[in-house]
């Protein structure tokens, strides 16, 4: 249509412009959309062939060690079929496991969601020190985990920090490392103190999308501030919570090296959660197999949640706009 | 009361009950520099506390002579930079072809690339540990440097990249056009000079990633000259295998700190780029 209207003396077409003497007659191949196709492929190639080799060969791989029986001291593989797969039923070690990675996950999204919504709203009033506070409660995220983690290692040793601390005031802590339950605990709390500053952030930031017109009418309503937190707040911001909670949970999944360095997932097994045990059954005891095994079930769980997550999310997006 | 005594006194409680709760928040990192410079008989003294009358450097110097300490701090801040500087080219020309070019095939392959968010880095170790094992490539830094920078962090770089670039409106290409901009300058001389902000987010969660690595170094490196900080830090035992507490906390400290500055100084980039990570 606009081409129609212009003049053909001033049609600025690329492909017919002379770009040298060979060009004068035939049209060059290189057009300006053949090149953008071109600049598109080569642009996405690095990222591409990353995902390739280090993400879609390694699943494939994992899937076929995971129905081969391995010995990798003589290197020799066999297809074994589902052996693997069944053994997962047979293994006296996974119930344990799988029940210390459900307590581990749950434990830490109730604790991290809790504690960073109560974060954001007390630091979503203007007061001055809010932003000292943001800061403070933010920065376990930049520290090391393995600094951290082993900072927290010597805290909850029987004659450390944490019981030090509470015998001042007449308890007497257990020791934390050396029990079951309290070493469960351990790994919780210091994990959610390390992560919750993200959570905060992400909730300060729902919080100040809900829109102020609604407490206002909400107050003249004669609404109490409870009320207008469970009324208004909870519901306009319970999307995020949601997305945040799924997250956490694939986060906490993932948490190896909070594991490896306070407890190396003991006492017994109290704390070999599934990533942990995936590391041990590979790399400790060399079961490659059993191990790409555990590691794709690992893998169905993430997927499964971050799926989960995509699909919530696209659904409000659209639904907020 | 007064309401003005009584949103007095609503804010010191709120100020109260925060400082409270930072305890455990600050108080271990807190604690970590303090007892570095503690005489190792100080660091267990009941009641904990964070003043020694009596501070040494010694648990620093230990660091760098038990451990090839310098080196293995190298290796930490040379592998950070490098994967930092790769992946930045790498996730914002990605996301700057998604965002702004059509060619066939964008969409799927945009698709292939996210796999790359639902895959974490636990799963697929046991496989790459293989490749590169026959690769040659055990006991090496290409590993830790090659998975950072091209999968891993850098997928969620492009996707950040791509976000941003999306939002940009479409006069940008046609005024390059007419300057006789091809892709290339378009992408370097118009577009990454608008995406600071977005750069500067991918940098910060790339870097620290790289720097916190645990797993993957533990798995590919056996040599201690190789090891890279976090792995470094938990090698601190003597040949009892008991752990040397105040050098363990000198080096925790060297590794920590830097940062922690650089976050302060630094830290809405900070907080929006982390921000980024937990988005996905």
């Amino acid at each position: 249509m606009a081409a129609l209207m212009k003049t053909p003396a001033t049609t600025p077409d690329a492909s017919r412009v002379p770009t040298g003497a060979r060009s004068a007659s035939a049209p060059p191949f290189w057009t300006s959309r053949r090149r953008d196709v071109l600049a598109g492929y080569l642009f996405i190639a690095p990222q591409l062939a990353g995902v390739v080799l280090f993400v879609l060969i390694p699943v494939g791989l994992a899937i076929w060690y995971s129905l081969s029986d391995w010995n990798v001291f003589t290197g020799e593989q066999t297809f074994v079929g589902t052996d693997n797969y069944a053994a997962l039923a047979d293994d006296p070690q996974l119930p344990s496991v799988l029940w210390a990675t459900a307590v581990f996950c749950v434990g830490v999204v109730i604790l991290n969601i809790g504690l960073g919504l109560l974060l954001a709203v007390l630091l979503n009033r203007r007061f001055r020190g809010a932003t000292f506070f943001r800061t403070l409660f933010f920065s376990p995220v930049v520290v090391s985990v393995v600094a951290w983690t082993l900072v927290w290692g010597f805290l909850l040793q029987d004659n450390g920090g944490v019981n030090g601390l509470l015998g001042t005031v007449g308890i007497t802590g257990p020791n934390w490392l050396q029990h079951g339950d309290t070493a469960m605990v351990s790994v919780i709390i210091t994990q959610v103190i390390r992560s919750v500053g993200v959570n905060m952030v992400l909730f300060l930031a729902a919080l100040q999308g809900v829109p102020s017109n609604l407490y206002e009418a909400a107050r003249i309503d004669g609404a109490g501030s409870r009320v207008m937190f469970t009324r208004i707040t909870l519901p306009l911001i319970s999307p995020t919570v949601l997305l945040t909670s799924i997250i956490t949970i694939v986060g906490a999944l993932q948490s190896f090296a909070q594991i490896a360095v306070l407890t190396s997932g003991g006492p017994e097994l109290s704390t070999t959660v599934l990533v942990y045990y995936v590391f041990q059954q590979a790399f400790e005891f060399n079961h490659i197999g059993y191990g790409s095994t555990l590691a794709l079930m690992l893998l169905s769980f993430v997927m499964l949640l971050t799926l989960l997550q995509w699909q919530l999310r696209r659904k409000w997006v659209f639904h907020e706009q | 009361m007064s309401s003005r005594s009584r949103s007095v006194l609503r804010r010191a409680f709120l100020v109260t009950g925060l400082g409270v709760l930072a305890i455990p928040f600050v108080v271990p990192t807190v604690w970590m520099v303090a007892a570095s410079v503690k005489p190792l008989p100080e660091i267990f003294k009941s009641p904990p506390s964070l003043w020694t009358s009596d501070p040494t450097l010694s648990a620093y110097r230990e660091a760098f002579s038990f451990q090839p300490f310098a080196r293995q701090y190298a290796n930490s801040v040379y592998i950070a930079v490098l994967v930092t500087v790769i992946t930045l080219l790498v996730s914002s020309l990605a996301g700057y072809a998604f965002a702004r070019i059509r060619f066939p095939g964008a969409n799927a392959l945009f698709l292939v690339v996210l796999v790359g968010l639902l895959v974490p880095s636990e799963v697929t170790i046991v496989p790459l540990f293989q490749m590169f094992k026959r690769a040659g490539m055990i006991n090496t830094h290409w590993p830790l440097i090659l998975v950072t920078a091209l999968a891993g962090p850098c997928v969620l770089a492009t996707f950040i990249m791509r976000q941003f670039f999306i939002a940009l409106p479409a006069e940008l290409e046609e005024a390059g056009r007419l300057d006789g901009l091809g892709r290339p300058a378009l992408w370097w001389r118009i577009f990454l000079p608008l995406a600071k902000p977005a750069l500067s987010a991918v940098a910060i969660l790339t870097f620290l990633t790289s720097w916190n690595l645990y797993l993957e170094p533990t798995v590919y490196l056996t040599s201690p000259e190789l090891f890279t900080l976090p792995q470094a830090l938990t090698r601190f035992t003597d040949s009892y295998g008991a752990d040397m507490w105040n050098t363990q906390l000198a080096a925790a400290t060297m590794t920590v700190l830097p940062v922690l500055i650089v976050f302060v100084v630094a830290q809405r980039q900070f907080v929006e780029g982390l921000a980024h990570s937990g988005l996905k």
